[in-house]
């Protein structure tokens, strides 16, 4: 720490490029980004079992896909369009990005009942069962998202805070690009992590169940 | 989040205390103040162990006489062992050490006004409430709670025969999911507030050793936490929608199950990856803790100070890299235990290097046997004591035989029960005054001391004996097993007459909590005569946000004690830079410019 940043006014000597919300916005990530690998390490362990079989994925996962990069796109804009003071473009992306996260939520929903319309059930097979387990924690992850949109559409209407709200919509983004980047993560482990590339991975380790 | 504490932060103006909240609910019910905030945890962490405290009484019981006592049957006996394990290591300890000190400290220490986000702070205590409702409620569900052990292992935990299958589990692993919850909402807290909010001049490397401790040991938290919500959420599927994540195709009670496959290793690797940090994140507040009363109380500086740090990150980083040592019995590749060994016993290495930092900050200090150091003295033994039987059983060919053994039982209380315990109380005494303003009574907390530290050595010490005489843990009860010596009875006969005798001891530290609160010796705002930032506020307690009309600037590190032509054997951390008491860096680079 320089003497510098040590004679820096304000409420904390240390405080220099990050306010406490962001700091707060990347230890939380910090614990999901745990607790989203631990799942997904869970997942390739079990693969491993003589009674796995993998699902037919619902076309409505395509869908919700598109929904959430749309949420995170608009964010961004809303975040953009804030820092530069103009605030009609900034709500308006803020609706949308919070209607995008919603609808996502929506298709989900959708693919459940597609499955379950199938007869996948969540206590059938266990890649049945990860599926319902994981999509519902990264449901839970983003409506705990749009918690956080709701104070800050509540902080943007109307405007009392300009800096304060703008700093807001950016965590959001933050966060909203997080819950994208999990969901890619999650629906390429559906797709693509199969038995044998578990084996791939696992087999020259000696790693066995 | 809005902070109400941010709205009246404006840097360091002057702190109107008309803001300070005023009537009884908001004051000490819905309190957003830190220092409330962590009484309330530690009430309700303490209440918790006294259960906890009550369950291993009477689970000694048993084993002291046994089939006395009709109503520990095994399945009570079961259920007595896996509540007291629980109950101990995440409700009391963790609780205790990062909700209740790192909740009093962190802010105080750091020189800040209050946590990062209060609301949230105040959100986790009650939360940690309803996680501990929840838990007590299991007592009362039918079946009572359940007695799988405290590592919960599937498939028996859930499977009918053991206690509490039905209800007692879920309410447990809805409990501990819960927990986990409150515990994010503190960690996120803990860490912004110290890197975002220490006051100017308190660098990293001036905090002291208590919040470094706190710090690692919440990161940890939230890094291994969410191993126990993933075990825990796939457990409670397995036994309510049926899912077999971790069950296997079985048999119970001649019946075929519905579960097929699972894998009950899975478990006890994502539980052990939580479970081993978790032993650290108990032990790195204690190693910061005791640091600081030693410190205090033996008027000198702590010695290499920054080796400390260095050591608590170092043990950090590789508690997370030794989780399978738990498992060595469960079977694993070969070179999977060697690195499993090989990581534990290197643990020992930065472990080592606090030890000896401990005893070379106490060669030659002028030490005050206060009733903090005693317990900070007895916690070094017993640390000591603890983690040498922790090398016996880090090697593979040792462990094996000695892990079902009262041995592990030994081992594990001496180094993670007793000792951490005894920090807690080391801490209790040294900092009541701060919170209270009264000091604690002194002969009480003497008498409680000694009933404590020779009566959990009384209790433990045998039973490494019993261990390596093979005497299995975990058994409701030993007639007929010739291997196991008569006298043994004996010894079990004694150590539940000593352990009836300690936990009614801890009586004696409830009732002077009480009575000091009312009738103890007054404090003055620093009545340890301390160097470090949490009894420089001038008020025992502090007021509402801490610090009057400016924050503190710090000029030194917390351990500027009997610095030779000090007028006083302590120079505060905030005092001015003339006063001296640099930290040996610091001054080693003041004497080079000087030059």
């Amino acid at each position: 720490m320089s003497t510098h940043a040590l004679r820096r006014p304000g409420r904390s000597a240390v405080k220099t490029r990050h306010t406490d919300g962001s700091v707060g916005l990347w230890v939380f990530i910090g614990v999901a980004t745990s607790l989203f690998s631990l799942f997904i390490l869970a997942y390739g362990m079990r693969m491993t079992g003589a009674d796995w079989a993998s699902i037919a994925l619902p076309w409505q996962l395509w869908l919700s896909t598109a929904l959430l990069v749309a949420g995170s796109v608009a964010l961004q804009a809303a975040a953009s369009a804030a820092r530069g003071d103009r605030w009609d473009r900034a709500r308006r992306w803020l609706l949308v990005g919070g209607a995008a996260a919603s609808a996502f939520l929506g298709v989900q929903l959708w693919a459940w009942q597609v499955l379950q319309a199938a007869q996948v059930l969540p206590s059938g097979n266990p890649s049945a069962s990860f599926f319902y387990l994981l999509t519902a924690m990264h449901g839970l992850h983003v409506m705990g998202g749009l918690l956080g949109w709701s104070l800050t559409a509540h902080g943007a209407w109307p405007l009392a805070e300009p800096a304060r709200a703008a700093q807001r919509i950016r965590l959001c983004a933050r966060y909203w690009h997080f819950l994208l980047a999990v969901w890619l993560v999650l629906f390429a482990t559906f797709a693509g992590l199969t038995p044998t590339v578990v084996a791939w991975v696992c087999g020259p380790l000696g790693i066995t169940r | 989040m809005s902070t109400p504490v941010d709205k009246i932060l404006p840097a360091d103006a002057a702190v109107d205390h008309g803001h300070a909240p005023q009537s009884f609910l908001t004051r000490y019910v819905w309190s957003q103040d830190h220092k409330v905030i962590a009484v309330q945890y530690s009430c309700i962490a303490i209440f918790t162990g006294l259960v906890g405290l009550v369950l291993s009484d009477l689970m000694r019981l048993q084993l002291g006489f046994p089939g006395r006592f009709a109503f520990i049957d095994a399945a009570h006996y079961y259920q007595f062992v896996t509540m007291h394990g629980m109950i101990m290591v995440i409700y009391l300890l963790t609780a205790l050490f990062l909700g209740g000190f790192g909740n009093y400290l962190i802010p105080l220490m750091v020189g800040a006004r209050d946590m990062a986000f209060p609301y949230l702070n105040m959100l986790s205590v009650w939360v940690f409430l309803v996680a501990v409702i929840v838990l007590m409620a299991s007592f009362f569900a039918p079946g009572g709670p359940t007695g799988g052990g405290w590592t919960l292992y599937p498939p028996q935990v859930i499977t009918s025969g053991t206690p509490g299958f039905e209800w007692g589990i879920i309410l447990m692993l809805v409990s501990l999911l819960i927990f986990i919850v409150a515990t994010t909402m503190g960690g996120l807290n803990y860490v912004t507030t110290v890197l975002q909010l220490r006051c100017e001049g308190m660098t990293l490397m001036r905090m002291p050793l208590s919040v470094w401790g706190i710090f690692v040991a919440t990161i940890l938290a939230l890094l291994a936490f969410p191993a126990l919500f993933v075990s825990g959420v796939m457990l409670l599927l397995d036994k309510t929608l049926g899912s077999s994540f971790f069950m296997p195709a079985m048999i119970s009670m001649g019946q075929a199950t519905n579960y097929k496959g699972g894998s009950p290793l899975l478990f006890q690797h994502l539980f052990w990856f939580f479970g081993h940090p978790e032993v650290y994140i108990i032990a790195l507040p204690a190693f910061g803790v005791v640091s600081d009363l030693i410190s205090v109380h033996a008027r000198k500086s702590i010695f290499g100070y920054r080796m400390m740090v260095w050591a608590i990150l170092a043990i950090g980083v590789l508690s997370v890299v030794v989780w399978a040592h738990h498992m060595f019995v469960s079977g694993m590749n070969l070179y999977f235990g060697f690195f499993f060994a090989t990581t534990t016993l290197i643990i020992a290495v930065p472990t080592a290097i606090k030890v000896y930092n401990w005893l070379l900050t106490l060669w030659r200090g002028d030490i005050h046997l206060s009733v903090p150091m005693l317990f900070a003295l007895a916690f070094i033994c017993t640390f000591i004591n603890g983690g040498l039987t922790g090398l016996f059983l880090g090697n593979v060919s040792v462990d094996v035989p000695l892990s079902g053994t009262y041995f592990v039982v030994a081992h594990f209380h001496m180094v993670m029960a007793v000792s951490p315990i005894l920090v807690v109380f080391g801490g209790i005494y040294h900092w009541y005054p701060l919170v209270t303003g009264r000091l604690l009574d002194d002969r009480i907390g003497k008498l409680h001391f000694w009933i404590t530290f020779i009566g959990t050595y009384a209790i433990y010490f045998p039973m490494h004996y019993l261990g390596i005489l093979g005497m299995p843990r975990r058994y409701y009860a030993y007639e007929g097993y010739q291997f196991i010596p008569a006298s043994a009875q004996s010894l079990n006969t004694f150590i539940t007459i000593v352990a009836l005798i300690v936990g009614v001891g801890q009586l004696l530290f409830i009732a002077n909590l009480i009575w000091s609160y009312f009738h103890g010796e007054r404090a003055d705002s620093n009545p340890w005569r301390a160097a470090s930032l949490e009894w420089q506020t001038g008020h025992t307690p502090p007021v509402h946000l801490n610090w009057g009309a400016k924050l503190p600037v710090v000029h030194r590190w917390a351990y500027a004690y009997s610095v030779p032509g000090a007028p006083q054997d302590f120079i505060a951390q905030n005092a001015p830079p003339q006063a001296g008491g640099d930290e040996p860096e610091q001054g080693a680079l003041r004497k080079e410019h000087a030059r």
